[in-house]
């Protein structure tokens, strides 16, 4: 099977995306992400040369107006889907690592 | 209480009658989704109080004669968000998220009278064909329980037919309304790109996203898509384009009468089973007999569709998801101790399996050093597509083809192999790609599983497609069968 993407690889990626797999896991993926990509190489085969990209299939144009804010008075109601809150705030852990070893 | 015997203007006409009252048609409702539900699993939460209250109102107003869908229960899929009623999507992530508005289709439904009796299952965010990636539990198809509903509207599309709700809404980003609709015997529309309003629809492929009814009849989805479709100032990608009443045209068997139909020959090609393509040759029988001509076109780029289609849906829903960190709503991971650590235990231990592979294929795609290869030349192949479609629609009035390769599969032979789930989208993908309307209806059985039948059109041409499903339902009887659920009808 040629190695279209390897562990490393798919470690860097999971990274980017803000996931973590354990090893168990990354052996699972890393040969199913690879066949999977060999599957996308197939459009290597449709000539492209000079034609355009599609990113949108909408019949609008941009459209434009002000920008008015708005009060939806929901504060509570989003607040009760936070999972931590207090005083009308949503509560984070501190931003800087709190654990033993800060390398 | 089942929805077997009577379409929506026969139901309307009894409230209409006060045969029934909307309350006790609501209750009777509930009553058969509790009873039979066991067996479909097609709920994930129903929203029994306040569907009688509204269904008490309704009464006490009196039901308006001219409002064809008062009263009358509707199941949502659980990606259509609902004001103060649980929307999860299906994913642990968001297993008791409580929204804080409605979508627009919802409300919609809401001002036409329709009665939300609760949220079906799905595939987890929309993501597969089968309703196996959902986190809480996977629905039965409901003419055999040994079998997947398809997916992703697989819980729509198997409570409609299995009787407990005349009307669902699903949402289609690759076939997901489509295919359900197809391996349960049930009519599906996937409407135009921009047709129906995306707001309020928990995003998949913000590009490819559209909502659109399942129902028993495609009468009955005409009249229901009238009342969702519309522009909204609320999703500039909605359409301003008049909507029409697409039921008030349905009245003649015979209106394919002179139209050309396009039968491409890639959707009969290899892979398909042999009884699903006797069914679509059998249509284009009926059609011949009813005065169209049934031409073979050819779509030549229609094999380059799945792989298109997984990198620029993936790409899509690689963005669009990570709003989910764990920090505003949804799962946020216990033991945490910094917010790197909530954003990605939270989200490593709030996704599925294929949610995560489809991020992980998306974040690849779009990422440094392979946008270019994979995301960019997709785009383009797009492009080729949608050329194909628009030659062929140029001189046909629209496409006809079968829905899936083959029947509804058995529960867990193809969840361990993603790139075979991935290949059943083969027929539906390019309608999503190209922002087409799609139709599947009811076209044969293969060892008593339902087979369906796709009609593709040109944009906003919903009409022809309902005209044409109309004019086969009146010259076929595979619409009006229904599955035995527990050894009984």
């Amino acid at each position: 099977m040629a190695n279209r993407i390897n562990r490393e690889q798919v470690q860097h990626v999971a990274g980017l995306a803000k996931l973590e797999f354990t090893d168990a896991e990354l052996d699972a993926f890393t040969p199913q992400l690879d066949d999977i990509i060999g599957m996308f190489e197939s459009l290597s085969e449709v000539d492209t040369d000079g034609v355009d990209v599609t990113s949108n299939v909408s019949d609008q144009l941009n459209v434009m107006r002000e920008d008015v804010a708005d009060n939806w008075g929901q504060s509570s109601a989003l607040l009760h889907n936070a999972p931590d809150a207090a005083r009308g705030f949503i509560k984070v852990p501190a931003i800087i690592d709190e654990s033993e070893d800060n390398d | 209480m089942n929805y077997f015997d009577k379409d929506l203007a026969g139901l309307h006409a009894d409230l209409v009658a006060k045969k029934i009252s909307a309350k006790e048609l609501t209750q009777a409702t509930f009553d058969n989704i509790k009873a039979t539900d066991p067996q479909i699993d097609a709920f994930l939460n129903l929203n029994e109080e306040a569907a009688l209250n509204q269904a008490a109102e309704i009464d006490q107003q009196g039901i308006n004669a001219n409002q064809p869908l008062a009263g009358i229960p509707v199941g949502l899929k659980d990606n259509i968000v609902t004001k103060g009623l649980t929307t999860t999507a299906a994913s642990k992530i968001l297993e008791n998220f409580k929204p804080v508005y409605d979508a627009t289709v919802t409300e919609k439904l809401a001002n036409a009278q329709m009665i939300t009796v609760g949220k079906t299952n799905l595939d987890e965010f929309a993501m597969g064909g089968s309703t196996e990636n959902s986190a809480f539990k996977t629905t039965k198809n409901a003419w055999d329980q040994t079998k997947v509903p398809g997916g992703s509207s697989g819980g729509s599309a198997a409570a409609v037919a299995s009787g407990q709700v005349p009307v669902a809404l699903g949402s289609d980003t690759g076939g997901s309304i489509r295919q359900p609709a197809a391996f349960n015997g049930i009519v599906g529309i996937k409407p135009t790109y921009g047709r129906v309003s995306r707001w309020g629809l928990i995003a998949f492929g913000s590009s490819l996203d559209q909502i659109g009814p399942m129902t028993r009849s495609v009468k009955d989805n005409a009249t229901v898509l009238s009342a969702i479709a519309g522009h909204d100032d609320h999703d500039l990608t909605s359409s301003t384009q008049a909507v029409p009443d697409f039921a008030a045209d349905l009245n003649d068997a015979t209106s394919v009468k002179g139209m050309r139909i396009g039968l491409p020959k890639e959707f009969l090609a290899e892979g398909v089973n042999e009884d699903v393509k006797a069914a679509i040759l059998a249509a284009a029988d009926t059609y011949r007999k009813l005065g169209a001509t049934v031409d073979e076109v050819s779509l030549p780029h229609n094999k380059y569709g799945v792989a298109a289609y997984y990198i620029i849906a993936s790409s899509e829903a690689s963005s669009n998801l990570q709003r989910f960190d764990g920090i505003r709503y949804g799962y946020r991971a216990k033991d945490v101790k910094n917010l790197e650590d909530v954003y990605v235990k939270s989200r490593s231990e709030g996704f599925g399996e294929e949610v995560k592979r489809r991020i992980m294929l998306g974040t690849f795609s779009l990422s440094a050093g392979f946008y270019d290869a994979y995301f960019l030349k997709a785009a383009k192949v797009r492009t080729v597509i949608i050329n194909d479609f628009k030659a062929v629609l140029k001189d046909h009035d629209f496409i006809m083809g079968p829905v899936a390769p083959t029947p509804a599969f058995g529960i867990g032979d193809e969840i361990k192999d993603p790139i075979t789930m991935y290949m059943n989208d083969v027929l539906t993908i390019p309608v999503n790609l190209a922002g087409l309307p799609g139709l599947s209806l009811p076209a044969g059985f293969s060892n008593n599983l339902p087979v369906g039948m796709q009609l593709i059109g040109r944009p906003f041409d919903e009409s022809t497609l309902y005209k044409a499903g109309y004019a086969f339902e009146q010259n076929t009887d595979f619409h009006l069968q229904v599955p035995t659920l527990g050894g009984q009808n």
